[in-house]
């Protein structure tokens, strides 16, 4: 038998408490447990950023964190970018006007990572925005109209006409 | 869930870590610190540690300050935080560009660079710049603690002086002297992977002469290694482009690489000459 530990923590601003085998990571805590299917879970080793989630304002990969780690700790994925009246976030707007996914299998991964980089970089070149997603393996788009939806994205977050 | 069942334990204090640790460490107990290389290992269970100490909730391990002529490193430190804002200086510079080639953001958020010295990629930079500035480790468990310098502690491919009880509680990397040049070049596939050569130079110019060189290079052989002949060639002389090719030429024949492989041995003469222009400010 497995482990287990109790924990809460705050998800998407939401209070949660849940029963989480210690070996679990946090991407499969998120869609197994929580039901929160946003997250996807493409390698299970790091390398293509599908899993991608903000733990207290910072991109981490899902797969490499266990879900107790995540204990006390504030969680947002992809259901929690948009405002409760379903506006989406600059960036999903963005990624619908520049065709910004396909299959969007990579989606959850590239937004969450491209919210706290766009926090850090309100200008970015495009490529400084190609170096930021460079860690997120996208098989349909070929990147440029990623890139596109980030630049548009960074301009409205500025306050800037698109 | 990839991984192999394992029991879970998340010390609040170093005292509690060392005491898990030694009690744990002969069932093949771990630390685990950012997981960014320790959890892929376990997914793939090629490591299927019986007990993780989790590391994480131990605050005092969030140690980063310069000291006494040191950059003080705990064991918490992740890669994202160090060089500025957070670490100024020429250190800071040197790590600020050094950073940006280790994987991707998010990896940078929860990677530590104490857990990259204990994993010891030959090709992690981390471990080049510990070597190539002559860090200090300072290694402890429940039976006291020892310093040992970066050249004793990188024995080999993910091999390091750490007993399995120890812990890599401090790293101290020695602050670079105002006015201290330092210039970092590697190859790597893709942006983020691990580097097939990399190679770190730092001088201060005086008078138009380089003194107190220091060259390291790294993801050649099976740990990082500075280049003392190298190093001697430099001292005192102008930088100049015919200086760095011969250097970079003399540097080749000494080196023992990890895989016979002609063409890793050019990257790291082309890695020495374009660490070095950097640092000199010419072109490459
Ligand atoms: C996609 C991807 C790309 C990457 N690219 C690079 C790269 O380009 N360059 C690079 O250098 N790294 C790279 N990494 C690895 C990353 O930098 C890791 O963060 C690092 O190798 C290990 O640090 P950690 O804190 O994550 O350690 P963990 O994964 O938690 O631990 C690694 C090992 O070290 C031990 N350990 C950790 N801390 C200590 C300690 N204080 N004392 C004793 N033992 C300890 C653990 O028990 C374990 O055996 C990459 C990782 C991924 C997933
Ligand atoms: S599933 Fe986490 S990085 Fe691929
Ligand atoms: S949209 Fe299909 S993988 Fe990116």
């Amino acid at each position: 038998m497995s482990e287990t530990r109790r924990i809460t923590l705050i998800v998407n601003g939401e209070h949660r408490e849940a029963e989480t085998p210690v070996r679990q990571h946090l991407a499969d805590f998120l869609r197994g447990t929580l039901g929160l299917t946003g997250t996807h879970v493409g390698c299970e080793h790091g390398v293509c950023g599908a899993c991608t989630v903000l733990v207290d304002g910072h991109a981490v990969r899902a797969c490499l964190m266990l879900a107790v780690q995540a204990a006390g700790h504030e969680v947002t994925t992809v259901e929690g970018l948009s405002l409760a009246d379903g506006t989406l976030h600059p960036l999903q707007q963005a990624f619908c006007d520049h065709h910004g996914l396909q299959c969007g299998f990579c989606t959850p991964g590239m937004l969450t990572t491209l919210v706290e980089f766009l926090a850090e970089h309100p200008a970015p070149s495009e490529e400084e925005v190609r170096l930021a997603i460079s860690g997120n393996i996208c098989r349909c788009t070929g990147y440029d109209s990623i890139v596109a939806a980030a630049l548009a994205a960074a301009r409205a977050l500025r306050g800037d006409a698109a | 869930m990839k991984p192999a069942a394992f029991r879970y334990h998340a010390p609040r204090t170093e005292e509690e870590a060392l005491a898990i640790l030694a009690a744990v460490a002969p069932e093949d107990g771990r630390i685990l610190a950012g997981g960014q290389s320790l959890m892929p290992t376990m997914a793939f269970r090629m490591a299927r540690p019986a007990h993780l100490v989790d590391i994480n909730g131990v605050a005092a391990f969030g140690l980063l300050a310069a000291e006494g002529g040191v950059l003080r490193i705990g064991p918490c430190v992740r890669h994202a935080m160090l060089g500025a804002p957070l670490v100024g200086g020429p250190l800071g510079a040197l790590l600020g560009t050094v950073r940006r080639h280790i994987a991707h953001l998010p990896i940078r958020t929860r990677g530590t660079f104490c857990g990259s010295l204990a994993h010891a990629d030959p090709a992690s930079e981390w471990c080049l710049v510990s070597a190539t500035l002559g860090a200090e480790m300072v290694l402890r468990s429940v039976g006291g603690t020892r310093r040992v310098a970066a050249a004793e502690f990188f024995q080999g491919i993910m091999t390091t002086a750490l007993a399995a009880d120890e812990m890599l509680v401090e790293a101290r990397l020695p602050l670079l002297a105002e006015g201290t040049r330092s210039g970092f070049y590697e190859f790597s596939r893709r942006p983020g992977d691990f580097a097939q050569a990399m190679a770190i130079a730092t001088f201060t110019l005086d008078g138009g002469v380089m003194s107190a060189p220091r060259l390291g290079l790294g993801g050649v052989e099976d740990r990082p290694c500075r280049l003392p002949a190298a190093e001697a060639m430099l001292d005192g002389q102008p930088p100049s482009a015919a200086l760095f090719a011969a250097v970079a030429a003399a540097a080749l024949p000494g080196l023992v690489p990890m895989t016979d492989d002609p063409h890793r041995l050019r990257l790291a003469e082309t890695a020495i000459i374009r660490a070095l222009s950097r640092a000199a400010g010419l072109p490459e």
